[in-house]
């Protein structure tokens, strides 16, 4: 399978890319790591008549503590923050997330942006930035603006990123030290999307009591999903178990999922919960 | 609109012109001739097309020839000279690492990259390690004993059993 002709260009710096995209609008593709975008390029679903690959604009691949956050650039390829020590250490949720995204040699190319870029709510990334309450940065022609993940996710393959804007930076609020996170999907084999992805985060205080909790939800709703009332349940509480179910019971409530080869409705709201539960019992053992 | 790339592979410097869309394994294959990287599913899930750009593994079906421009690009001819074998080659000889033999070059490109990262890799680290290739003779047990005789070969020590395992 070989994609319709397009023409492109691999412009040395942002500004650059960013005048490109503003001379051909809607035409026009940003290429990252490409897993997405090529795959449905060579199908034949998408046909851009024009790509500007930001490989060669240095500078948009880190991961690094900075004023309160870690921020991580837009072309930081999956297996750089699978193998990042301050990951590891801060944020396994990270880990368990990028071990499952795809395979080695795709995430040998695939990015962090991107994977958040192409608003499909079968990814991974939304959902775990929805339960860190991340900050998605955009840069356009006017400068760069900060979007809350909240407010990014639009529908299928919509964003709130303009078209002349390019997504550079995410950045994640560092948490105090008592916070625990973490993700899981059940696929049917490596490199599937999620049946049903679960990815959470909660701060404990002193006494033990939830001081703050982000539960976000993987392919079970036409966006990535924010469980808020489960997350309700849980804030200002001493996290029990009837809590844990009540949580769980919410959030199999409030997604939508749609019945396909990975299972039937109820089966995955049912996964839903039993996904939201061990998570949540996960994130509380390495809070703790 | 064609354009010029320069791509080096196996060492060697080539300057080529390519359509923006040609794939990078079909510019390996049919334009410079070099069949030994194999396609199969042509969707990023099998392997079979795995290469080394710039030193990483990657799915040679998924990227476009052009964004090899000023790269360098490792396939399964340049693993070894002529008439010698790569430690990767010796183990998948030596351990009945293959049957059909469509999904090696896939299976022994990703095992370098492995290896480099990870010389000793546990078992299921190997399985974890080539989960992006398949083998559809499902010949797995011998592949992984074959990426644990190469990771013992290229470190010098004393390699493991040849012996097939049967579960």
């Amino acid at each position: 399978m070989i994609p319709a002709p397009f023409d492109y260009a691999a412009p040395a710096t942002l500004d650059e890319a960013i005048s490109l995209l503003e001379q051909h609008g809607d035409e026009a593709k940003i290429l990252a790591g490409g897993h997405s975008l090529i795959p449905m390029m060579k199908l034949r679903f998408a046909s851009p008549e024009f790509l500007i690959d930001i490989n060669n604009i240095p500078g948009l691949s880190y991961i690094r503590e900075e004023d309160g956050y870690l921020k991580i650039g837009a072309l930081t390829r999956e297996s750089d923050l699978e193998h990042s020590d301050i990951v590891r250490n801060k944020f396994p949720i990270f880990t368990d997330a990028t071990k499952l995204i795809a395979d080695p040699q795709v995430r040998n190319m695939g990015t962090v942006g991107g994977n958040i870029a192409h608003g499909d709510a079968a990814n991974d990334h939304p959902a775990v930035m929805l339960a860190l309450r991340a900050e998605v940065v955009a840069t356009g022609p006017g400068g760069q603006r900060s979007i809350p993940i909240d407010e990014f996710f639009y529908g299928f393959y919509m964003t709130a990123l303009q078209p002349s804007e390019i997504l550079t930076e995410i950045r994640i609020p560092i948490p105090s030290a008592s916070t625990g996170n973490a993700y899981h999907k059940l696929e049917r084999k490596v490199g599937d999307y999620a049946t049903a992805g679960v990815a959470v985060q909660l701060t404990l205080d002193g006494s033990g009591t939830c001081q703050e909790i982000g539960i976000g939800l993987t392919n079970v709703n036409p966006t990535p999903l924010r469980a808020t009332r489960s997350e309700d349940v849980l804030r200002g509480q001493k996290i029990t178990d009837e809590l844990i179910a009540q949580a769980a019971k919410f959030a199999s409530e409030d997604c939508s999922p749609s019945s396909d080869l990975r299972g039937d409705e109820a089966y995955k709201r049912s996964m839903v919960g039993v996904l939201v539960k061990r998570m949540i019992h996960k994130a509380l053992e390495r809070a703790r | 609109m064609k354009k010029q790339i320069t791509i080096t592979i196996n060492g060697e410097q080539h300057a080529v012109e390519v359509e923006p869309r040609t794939l990078l394994v079909h510019l390996i294959r049919e334009q410079l001739s070099m069949t030994g990287t194999h396609i199969g599913c042509d969707t990023s899930s099998c392997g079979a097309c795995t290469i080394l750009l710039d030193g990483k593994s990657i799915k040679s079906c998924t990227v476009l020839a052009i964004q090899a421009d000023g790269k360098s690009v490792q396939t399964v001819e340049g693993l070894a000279a002529p008439g010698e074998m790569h430690p990767i080659q010796e183990g998948f000889k030596e351990c009945h690492g293959l049957q059909c033999g469509f999904c090696t070059p896939g299976m022994m490109m990703r095992a370098v990259e492995l290896l480099e990262h990870n010389p000793n890799p546990t078992e299921e680290e190997i399985r974890w390690g080539i989960s992006g290739n398949l083998c559809r003779c499902t010949g797995y047990n011998n592949i992984v004993r074959a990426i644990q005789y190469a990771g013992a070969k290229m470190q010098g020590k004393e390699t493991p059993s040849t012996e097939p395992t049967f579960v």
